[in-house]
């Protein structure tokens, strides 16, 4: 950064005001994401009904009772509410967890590999990159059934492609620094080099990178369920919950609507805890809001 | 130019060869058996094995994989396991929907998030701009299906504007019609797709505005408008192109999806049924064309960003980062 700034339009925000906006940024993700992860955590010892218990009317409008009302069956909506949260961050989590498993693993071998085996990895996660998330979940769930455990599966794999080339351009520049070569010609082994210095200088990058793959993995888990393919009854997924609230949006517009708030509700606080993030790990970039 | 467009040619080819191999295998080697959409839960072994020679599954893995490459080289995509029906001309007539619904929505989303991209950067301080931030980031957030079913509600259902769902039985006959039943969809897809792009767009923009060349040109007396439209645009725009193959790409998984909402009888619709039919044949068509597709988009990407950008010409793959 320089002392002399450009007059162009973007400088009239002082960079006082930019400091908190961008904090204000991490603060509302936090908040959005704890409030969903909290409703998680209550749902695992407190429902307000037993989630197949079909003794409210069918299709009835918020109430006391039934705070956003009951499904066709007379089912809950609050309670499937709750659960679809647990199935979404449980997703989002594990989701995450294999694609970075996988896609560091692979990122890391192609940046350390000869030029000939990277080429072959990087044409391959071309390939792969190319095709959209959804379309690589539904291959694998196609070949392995719908259940919960294929849906985080699948995403995973599906997301791994994108760390996986990620990992492998961050890496590759890592190892291009004059300290690597210092490292190496003063005898650091290949794994010392990623503990020490690779994972190190790569991690806030990826790191946003990844809370910005939860989100997809959980907007995938949903359009998967809205289609079928996601984790069968009696998980209450939101996007299960959006299909089978789909035909009644008119006589019961609640159960259409609230699952797809949670879901924005989640998704927009995982996105804004990535943008705040970026920005506290480099200081040094600007107007990223 | 032309050594490199041989050379991105082949890449195209080896990309295409491995996309085959991945496709066939995850869909093979997974466990689940090609025969089973054949057969009711409780089929005898005589059955079982009959349906396995009937749908080639008792042959060795490595023959079934040449016997689909040859067939695809002669443009044969095999049959359906369900219907008996041959693949490829079903994909023909499913695509007179889905590729119009693409590039119309594509078209739209492009409408929309290149001005709303290049205000939300260059007037990042005012309320417009910070709203059009603000809805780009509510966008990358909604799940497409839900967007659809709100606007059917609003405009199909409420408003009696447009049809909620289905496509007219005889295809294009009726331009008209057509366009009415592919017009919530269109919009539906478009919605979200700018989001994306106006995020992409507007922070090509804000790179370009940042930039030591436009500071430079802007230091020798050139005004800002003509800083932006001389150097801006044309270095902004590299990295928008490529972002902009997998956009199209992105756009139709949408379709895919939003078929579904909608009831279009396109390509979505047709891999939805072959999925829950464990119809293989049928998958692996519509995968394999999928992703010809998304490849040749993303060579067509490539090929428009080394022709504005001399600087990227000497790297093979995209990313042209080593």
């Amino acid at each position: 950064m320089t002392a002399v700034t450009p007059s162009d339009a973007t400088q009239h925000v002082s960079p006082r005001l930019k400091g908190r906006r961008r904090s204000r940024t991490l603060a509302i993700g936090i908040a959005f994401v704890g409030l969903i992860v909290a409703v998680a955590l209550v749902s695992l010892v407190w429902l307000p009904y037993e989630p197949s218990d079909t003794s409210g009317g069918r299709l009835e409008s918020p109430s006391w009772e039934h705070w956003i009302g009951t499904d066709k069956f007379g089912r809950d909506l609050l309670t499937q509410l709750m659960i679809g949260a647990r199935i979404a961050i449980t997703v989002g989590c594990g989701a995450v967890a294999v694609g970075a498993t996988i896609g560091i693993t692979i990122g890391l071998v192609a940046a350390f590999a000869k030029p000939w085996l990277d080429d072959t990895i990087s044409a391959t996660l071309d390939v792969l990159i190319a095709f959209p998330v959804l379309l690589l979940a539904m291959l694998i769930v196609a070949a392995q059934g719908a259940s919960l455990g294929t849906a985080i599966l699948a995403i995973g794999i599906a997301l791994s492609a994108v760390v996986a080339r990620l990992t492998r351009i961050l890496a590759s520049q890592v190892l291009r620094a004059q300290y690597v070569t210092a490292a190496r010609t003063s005898g650091t082994r290949w794994f010392g080099i990623v503990g020490q210095h690779v994972l190190p200088n790569i991690w806030p990058t990826l790191g946003v990178n990844l809370a910005l793959l939860f989100g997809a993995a959980v907007l995938a888990e949903a359009s998967l369920s809205y289609l079928g393919l996601g984790a069968p009854p009696p998980n209450a997924s939101w996007g299960r919950m959006l299909q089978e609230a789909q035909a009644t949006f008119t006589t019961a517009p609640a159960g259409a609507i609230a699952p797809g708030i949670a879901l924005v509700i989640l998704v927009v606080g995982v996105n804004f805890i990535a943008d705040g993030l970026r920005d506290l790990a480099d200081p040094t970039r600007k107007r990223s809001r | 130019m032309t050594v490199y467009l041989v050379r991105r040619l082949g890449f195209l080819v080896i990309s295409f060869a491995i996309a085959m191999v991945v496709l066939f295998l995850l869909l093979r080697v997974l466990p689940g058996d090609p025969a089973n959409a054949l057969l009711s839960v409780n089929a005898t072994q005589e059955q079982i094995d009959a349906a396995r020679a009937q749908v080639g599954a008792d042959l060795p893995l490595f023959q079934q994989f040449t016997d689909w490459f040859g067939g695809v080289l002669s443009l044969d995509l095999g049959s359906s396991f369900i219907s008996s029906l041959p693949v490829g001309p079903e994909i023909a007539a499913r695509m007179s929907v889905t590729i119009p619904l693409t590039l119309l929505s594509f078209a739209l989303a492009l409408l929309i998030a290149l001005p709303a991209g290049f205000i939300a950067a260059v007037r990042a301080d005012r309320w417009y701009g910070i709203l059009l931030s603000g809805f780009s980031q509510l966008g990358i957030a909604v799940p497409v299906f839900w967007v659809g079913m709100l606007l059917v509600n609003v405009f199909a259902v409420n408003l009696r504007w447009l049809p909620s769902g289905g496509f007219p039985r005889d295809d294009w006959a009726n331009p008209g019609a057509a366009l009415t039943s592919l017009a919530l969809p269109v919009i539906t897809i478009a919605l979200v797709m700018s989001a994306s792009l106006t995020r992409y767009i507007r922070s090509a923009t804000l790179d370009v505005i940042g930039s030591d060349y436009l500071r430079s040109a802007r230091a020798q007396g050139a005004s800002f408008s003509g800083a932006f439209w001389r150097h801006g645009l044309r270095n902004g725009i590299v990295p928008v192109i490529s972002i902009l193959g997998i956009e199209l790409a992105t756009t139709f998984l949408g379709a895919v999806v939003v078929e579904s909402v909608f009831t279009l009888p396109g390509l979505g619709s047709m891999l939805l049924t072959a999925i829950q039919q464990h119809d293989y044949p049928n998958i692996q068509g519509i995968l394999l064309v999928s992703t010809l597709l998304v490849l040749v988009i993303g060579f067509l990407a490539d090929v428009a960003q080394r022709l504005i950008d001399p600087r990227l010409r000497t790297s093979i793959s995209g990313n042209g980062i080593r």
